[in-house]
């Protein structure tokens, strides 16, 4: 069981093709694998339908294959940051998927779990609703939605040990685990491996049976929003 | 006097029950925080994070700690993280007691919308579809018109709407409105406000 590759290149190989569907972790630019999206736009792979939360921004996450024009779809809940986006999509260029985050999210946990389809409240009595199967349960409506199955997931965790089993840090948890589950082939990018045995296996947020392949990196981890308070203003 | 943010926030404030889970959205909700007093409100950040603490001081900025609006902030003793599946699961299945979102319009029967622009603004519904459909109550706070002077509080709303029949309390610069059955009905007028002043500033029928 060989999880650990020496590079994003390398964790890669052999699983790109053009016009693929990949599910992404992270939150703006908060836990995205920076390092695999870089290794996609390397590979010049086209044609890409990417689920994932946000498209990041102009020059870094997602934002680097829109600007090599390597992305067909997004599937997304808010793209408000990225002004190429923006451009691609307004000229016709880039089609996009709105789904309310929780849409989303629930869409890749149903995936990984073999759920084809489920009822949400979310959306109904909004353009999101239209074409969906309506019905009503409890005297209210709700709309089917369908679980999400990638060809491939990338995702970032703070550790993980050599079996795949995953830790990962404060908010940058987010969106990577349910995008880890519903790819056939799941590769993560890591901060730290660990020798197997080392992590709790109390503490464990998601274990190495949904993992494929690992690297471990350097992240430049960009803050999309500063924002401070003064020590003075506290006292 | 008209309330200013501040005082609207100060005013959204008094609506959150003491012991809730609460989250608040970008803009003047988020100043809501800064209203709670002794209350114990426990904040959700629905990218992963229950316990949502101010901002850091300069220099303990911490890449991994966002809040929603991507801005840094910090943990509390009573903090947990959880993954994007778990966090709108709390949402969608009525634990969070209520939800503070800002609006573009809302109309007499509670449909708002706050997400949408056609031809101008396509930035996304993020959680918004999710929150207003799953928490126990919904207030929206904002300004009562537009910039032209347009009332912001309809008959119907005239843009892509992110829930229906949703909004439970409106909070504007004017004061506070109920959506109850056949209208809005005024709970409260902001200091130096006449109901005449609010009705004319409506378009929304208040019973």
């Amino acid at each position: 069981m060989k999880k650990i590759y020496g590079s994003a290149a390398e964790a890669l190989d052999g699983l790109l093709f053009d016009g693929m569907f990949i599910a992404a972790g992270g939150f703006g630019l908060c836990g995205i694998p920076e390092l695999l999206l870089q290794a996609i736009k390397d590979a010049g792979t086209k044609d890409l339908t990417f689920a994932s939360n946000n498209a990041g921004v102009d020059d870094f996450g997602i934002g680097i294959l829109l600007q090599s024009k390597q992305v067909k779809k997004m599937i997304s809940s808010y793209v408000g940051e990225n002004k190429e986006f923006m451009r691609q999509y307004l000229s016709g260029e880039l089609e996009l998927e709105f789904n309310p985050q929780g849409t989303l999210a629930e869409r890749m946990r149903a995936g990984g779990a073999g759920i084809p389809g489920f009822y949400t409240k979310t959306g109904v009595g909004t353009q999101i609703a239209e074409g969906k199967e309506h019905k009503d349960f409890h005297g209210e409506t709700y709309i089917l939605e369908t679980g999400m199955f990638a060809d491939l997931s990338i995702v970032k965790a703070w550790k993980a040990d050599e079996t795949g089993n995953l830790v990962f840090r404060k908010a940058a948890r987010n969106f990577n685990p349910p995008a880890a589950t519903c790819g056939k082939v799941c590769v993560v990018e890591v901060e730290e491996i660990v020798p197997t045995g080392s992590l709790d296996p109390d503490h464990i947020h998601l274990p190495g049976v949904y993992v494929h392949r690992i690297i471990q990196g350097e992240h430049e981890k960009r803050i999309e929003q500063r924002t401070v308070r003064t020590r003075e203003a506290a006292q | 006097m008209p309330w200013d943010r501040n005082q609207m926030a100060e005013r959204a404030a008094q609506e959150l029950e003491d012991g809730t889970y609460v989250n608040l959205g970008i803009g003047i909700p988020t100043l809501v925080s800064n209203y709670v007093g002794d209350k114990d409100i426990t904040l959700q950040s629905e990218n992963g994070m229950l316990g949502m603490g101010p901002f850091p001081f300069e220099g303990d900025e911490d890449p991994d700690l966002i809040n929603a609006g991507k801005q840094t902030i910090t943990e509390l003793p009573r903090t947990a993280y959880f993954d994007s599946a778990t966090s709108f699961g709390m949402i969608r299945g009525g634990k969070i007691a209520a939800a503070i979102l800002g609006a573009m319009e809302v109309a007499e029967n509670g449909d708002l919308a706050n997400w949408m622009i056609p031809g101008k603004l396509v930035k996304g519904m993020g959680g918004a579809m999710d929150l207003v459909a799953g928490v126990q109550k919904v207030i929206v706070v904002m300004d009562h018109q537009n910039k032209a002077g347009e009332s912001k509080v309809l008959k119907e709303c005239t843009l892509p709407l992110t829930g229906t029949g949703v909004v439970d309390r409106i909070i504007t610069n004017l004061g506070v409105l109920d959506v109850v059955e056949g209208g809005l009905k005024i709970v409260e007028l902001a200091d130096g406000v006449t109901e005449e002043q609010m009705r004319d500033a409506t378009e929304a029928t208040i019973v």
